[in-house]
């Protein structure tokens, strides 16, 4: 499978899903693909997407909260995993792209080829924990994930690739991001709210 | 100062989501924070990880606190500068100042030397803890964090805390 593609297939199944995603690729990609009030995207503290996702979630335990993650960056913190599985928050979907390099500084290897990921995210803890490497699995996995009770871990495994030519920055400034972002959590809030008072 | 005072002081300035890891000097703070329902408190695996916590923590609308030692420092070093920095993410760092004055175990003397300097290098605002200014100095963070919106670190030598 493609990057683009496991991410565009994310993007247009999400509802109102919070998403953190990692530096990079990723980030470049999901904001290329649908830029929306609730995405955040990490230009810089390669690994810790994993963690200011579980300190969102654990804080706003009404959002559910999507990890747009790389191996690179999982690697980089793998504590990150025993973290989110010690917690055991029901709301995250660690959603893993593997292509076992470092694809946003040209495709070097990361060690993601020989160990397996899947593996330790369920010692860790993660309620669910799965791997994919093809597109109808990947789309039935997808769908299931987002509906279970997490915590739970989709390891997808994508091509290396050459970066599209031309995949924009994150045009929006990091200050942009985070307003706007906390904005759509305070929505989320008094939405809810109104519900749960109207009822 | 007792480690319940403390913490009620940083409680009374807003600081209500905590994170970090432990110091001797601050191990009965973070005890207390394990066991006093009022606190959250996560223990993080690392002090990057702490760091990350406590942003997506004030993303979703607390007041963050990390507790480490200064040797954690380093390790988070990468997340402020590329994570709360850039986006302005506050948080209050109470760092444990091991090495201080040069007294310590030989592990702590390099940080302890040049810790207060490191967070200088990348314009991060600081003071240290005395006996005296405990209650003064968490006030002036909350001020720095809320109205700068950066993370400020509280460095705090031994024989602060009881």
């Amino acid at each position: 499978m493609k990057t683009t593609a496991v991410l565009k297939c994310v993007m247009e199944t999400l509802r109102d899903e919070f998403v953190v995603a990692a530096n990079g690729r990723i980030s470049r990609d999901a904001f290329t693909l649908k830029d929306r009030s609730q995405n955040f995207y990490m230009i810089g503290s390669m690994g810790l997407a994993s963690s200011i996702a579980l300190g969102l979630a654990v804080t706003q335990p009404q959002c559910k909260v999507v990890i747009l993650d790389g191996d690179g960056n999982v690697l980089m913190n793998l504590g990150g995993l025993p973290q989110i599985g010690e917690l055991l928050p029901p709301n995250i979907i660690h959603i893993v792209l593997d292509n076992e390099t470092y694809g946003s500084t040209g495709n070097q290897a990361t060690i993601s080829r020989k160990i397996y990921l899947e593996k330790i995210a369920q010692a860790s803890g993660y309620l669910l924990s799965e791997k994919v490497t093809e597109e109808g699995a990947f789309k039935h996995a997808l769908e299931k994930f987002l509906d279970a009770q997490g915590p739970s871990f989709l390891l997808v495994k994508v091509e290396a690739e050459e970066e599209p030519k031309g995949l924009p920055r994150v045009s929006h400034s990091p200050i942009f991001i985070r307003d706007r972002f906390m904005e759509a959590i305070k929505n989320i809030g008094i939405c809810r709210m109104n519900i749960s008072f109207g009822s | 100062m007792k480690a319940e005072e403390f913490l009620n002081l940083l409680a009374s300035a807003g600081y209500n989501f905590f994170t970090g890891v432990p110091c001797s000097l601050i191990g009965d703070v973070i005890l207390l924070l394990e066991k006093e329902p009022r606190f959250t408190y996560m223990p993080a695996v690392r002090e990057d990880v702490a760091v990350g916590l406590a942003a997506g923590a004030y993303l979703g609308g607390k007041v963050p606190c990390v507790l480490m030692q200064n040797s954690g420092l380093g390790q988070c070093l990468n997340a402020l500068t590329s994570l709360n920095l850039v986006y302005k993410i506050p948080c209050l760092l109470i760092v444990t100042w091991r090495g201080y004055k040069g007294k310590d175990a030989p592990e702590h003397l390099v940080m302890g030397k040049a810790c207060a300097k490191v967070l200088k290098c990348v314009a991060l605002p600081y003071k240290k803890l005395t006996p005296k200014n405990v209650a003064k100095s968490i006030k002036w963070s909350r001020k720095i964090t809320s109205k700068k919106q950066i993370p400020v670190a509280l460095f705090l030598p031994k024989g602060v805390l009881q």
